[in-house]
């Protein structure tokens, strides 16, 4: 590939080829940040400036919409940030503790009907999470959860019983990488296959619980339906739910705290993405790709 | 996929050189390894049955009652067929999110998934910097489903908004897009569009893997580049080009958060945005039919797998698979 490429470029057809190329790549990476750059700026404009102006730049800078945005409903977004965080948090260890278990028996283990429930997981990355959130809704109202003292239950026990298929697929995809001498090897010195998870598995996964806690965690922090569904007082609220409220009362007055309050509720994604960008864009591909 | 092919022939050898010895010794330990395969997979086996299988087969039942929520589960009453009938035959909404979602999903994943592979196409020569360029076409999808992000393209595209602006540099005069029941659903493609990062990296992986020495072999018979793309590059990528298309095709069936963001959980303007999941949250949250939400449920999961068995079934005739099948 590199000569074929070096010696297309070396032609001058060649090289206007690739500033076009660049040019027409510029161009498009442009139409995609701007809506991001736009809410950043919009968030520093005045209210009257909100109206006329339409572009990029506040011609009034006007950082005091971040604190009407924080105070701006009786409940500080303070709490909502909080509250996020922690389903956020206990989702991502439930789903790395979880999953990583169910992959290792699918992955490694050989016992009855595993093929039959392998099937049955890959078909559950199927399953359209509205479809399972109504029978889970009356369900879980049964057992009352819903409202409870603790209305996160509805949302974070499903995490701690692997019920996101996609990891425990990726971490299975990732465990048929580890070589099986491993395992043989330890088995050899007298490991039960408990032991070869814990000194074998455990510690050879980490890329991919790595890869499953970032994106289980930015997942739960941008999830919108189940925190609607489930959360009704305005204390418990996460900050997806707390968002809409700025739609409920939406006169025009209030749109600079709401594009500050959605600069800060993106902002924890954005940090993950430039931490991890890398990572990330290479996780979705061994999900996706194998198999 | 080249790890796991590998890496069969090598284990196959193993055993076939230590069966004896080992296959009489080793009842128990395969015994043990059994019960130990069910200890590590009870957490999972405990989510599918009590927050999948349950709920779905209560749902099941549900669905030919009129159960309410707000009254206990023991006085619901059986109704047979009725919402399900009541869905097909009188109830408009229904059909009006059908379309809607179907219309949604039509326009949308297609055009997402020409951008995708046109940036991908773009992005596939290896040049400093092509990563970054990568990585932040990437950013929206990591973003974009967002109710944050949602709220900000509403308003990006209201009579205010970055949009408008954009075009009156041209002397045009905008309108608020997102209140006009013939524009409003339009912008919700454009969010769908905008996030093509996560499709495109699939692509690029893809693209990866076409072997060069194919171009070469096209380039000495005389391809034009267009030939090649059409030759070469179109049959070797229908695998990935498949996989995007059943995924994205199920996620756009299934946006929610944008439509509640633009109609305030209404589905409005004038029904216009009502996706067939929104539809279903005003039903059964909303509303407090569960029953009917339950048999609206039922139906677009068989939907989906319906869907999803059409693209299997014609993608025999149109996915190339360049090496055998290892599954």
């Amino acid at each position: 590939m590199g000569t074929h490429a070096l010696a297309a470029s070396r032609r001058p057809s060649g090289i206007a080829r690739g500033i076009v190329r660049m040019l027409v790549l510029v161009a498009i990476l442009g139409v995609v940040l701007y809506p991001l750059a736009w809410m950043v700026g919009t968030s520093l404009k005045s209210q009257p400036e909100i109206a006329s102006n339409t572009g990029l730049l506040p011609e009034e800078f006007t950082p005091g919409n971040y604190t009407d945005g924080w105070n701006h409903f009786d409940v500080s977004f303070a709490r909502f940030f909080l509250n996020s965080t922690m389903v956020a948090l206990l989702t991502v260890v439930g789903n790395a503790a979880s999953c990583l278990v169910a992959a290792y028996a699918f992955a490694r283990l050989k016992f009855p009907l595993r093929g039959f429930w392998f099937t049955i997981m890959i078909g559950t990355l199927l399953l359209p999470q509205h479809v399972l959130t109504v029978p889970q809704y009356i369900l879980f109202k049964q057992f009352g959860w819903v409202g409870g003292d603790w209305p996160y239950m509805p949302l974070l026990v499903p995490q701690f019983l692997a019920t996101e298929a996609f990891f425990v697929f990726l971490m299975v995809q990732f465990m048929r990488g580890i070589p099986r001498e491993l395992d043989e090897a330890a088995k050899i010195d007298g490991a039960s296959p408990f032991g070869i998870f814990r000194y074998v598995i455990l510690p050879l996964s980490r890329p991919a619980l790595v890869t499953t806690a970032i994106f289980s965690f930015i997942w739960t922090w941008n999830e919108f339906f189940r925190q609607l569904v489930y959360l009704s007082d305005l204390k418990d609220y996460t900050l997806p739910v707390a968002m809409t409220l700025f739609i409920d009362s939406s006169g025009q007055s209030s749109i600079g705290p709401m594009f500050a309050m959605s600069v800060l509720s993106l902002l924890p994604v954005f940090l993950f993405f430039v931490a991890f960008q890398r990572m990330l864009v290479e996780g979705i591909n061994t999900s996706g790709l194998k198999g | 996929m080249a790890l796991t092919t590998a890496e069969q022939p090598s284990v196959r050898a193993n055993r076939a050189s230590g069966i004896p010895a080992k296959r009489r010794g080793s009842r128990r330990g395969r015994r043990s390894e059994a019960v130990a395969g069910y200890v590590f997979l009870s957490p999972w086996l405990l989510g599918l049955m009590a927050v999948t299988a349950v709920p779905m087969l209560l749902s099941l039942y549900i669905s030919f009652t009129d159960y309410d929520i707000l009254s206990p589960l023991s006085e619901v009453e059986w109704v047979g067929l009725d919402n399900y009938e009541r869905m097909f035959t009188a109830d408009p909404s229904y059909w009006r999110s059908v379309t809607v979602t179907v219309s949604f999903a039509l326009i949308a994943v297609p055009l997402k998934l020409a951008v995708a592979l046109g940036v991908a196409l773009l992005l596939n020569r290896a040049w400093r910097g092509v990563g970054l360029f990568r990585g932040l076409f990437y950013l929206p999808s990591l973003i974009g489903g967002s109710v944050a992000l949602a709220i900000v393209w509403v308003n990006m595209f209201n009579r205010e908004g970055a949009f408008n602006g954009f075009l009156g540099l041209f002397g045009i005069e905008g309108k608020p897009w997102v209140n006009d029941p013939s524009w409003a659903l339009e912008t919700l493609m454009v969010l769908a569009i905008w996030q093509f990062g996560a499709p495109m990296v699939i692509f690029l992986a893809g693209l990866k893997q076409v072997p060069t020495e194919l171009y070469e072999a096209a380039s000495v018979d005389g391809a034009g580049r267009f030939r090649q793309f059409r030759s070469v590059t179109l049959p070797m990528l229908s695998p990935v080009i498949f996989f995007n298309l059943v995924l994205e095709t199920i996620n756009g069936f299934q946006g929610f958060t944008a439509a509640f963001v633009l109609s305030n959980g209404t589905g409005g303007p004038v029904d216009s945005t009502l996706m067939y999941t929104l539809n279903l949250y005003i039903k059964g949250f909303t509303d407090y039919e569960m029953g009917y939400a339950s048999a609206m449920a039922w139906v677009f999961l068989l939907a989906i797998g319906i869907i999803t068995a059409v693209f299997f079934t014609t993608g025999r005739f149109w996915v190339h698979y360049s090496d055998g099948d290892d599954s």
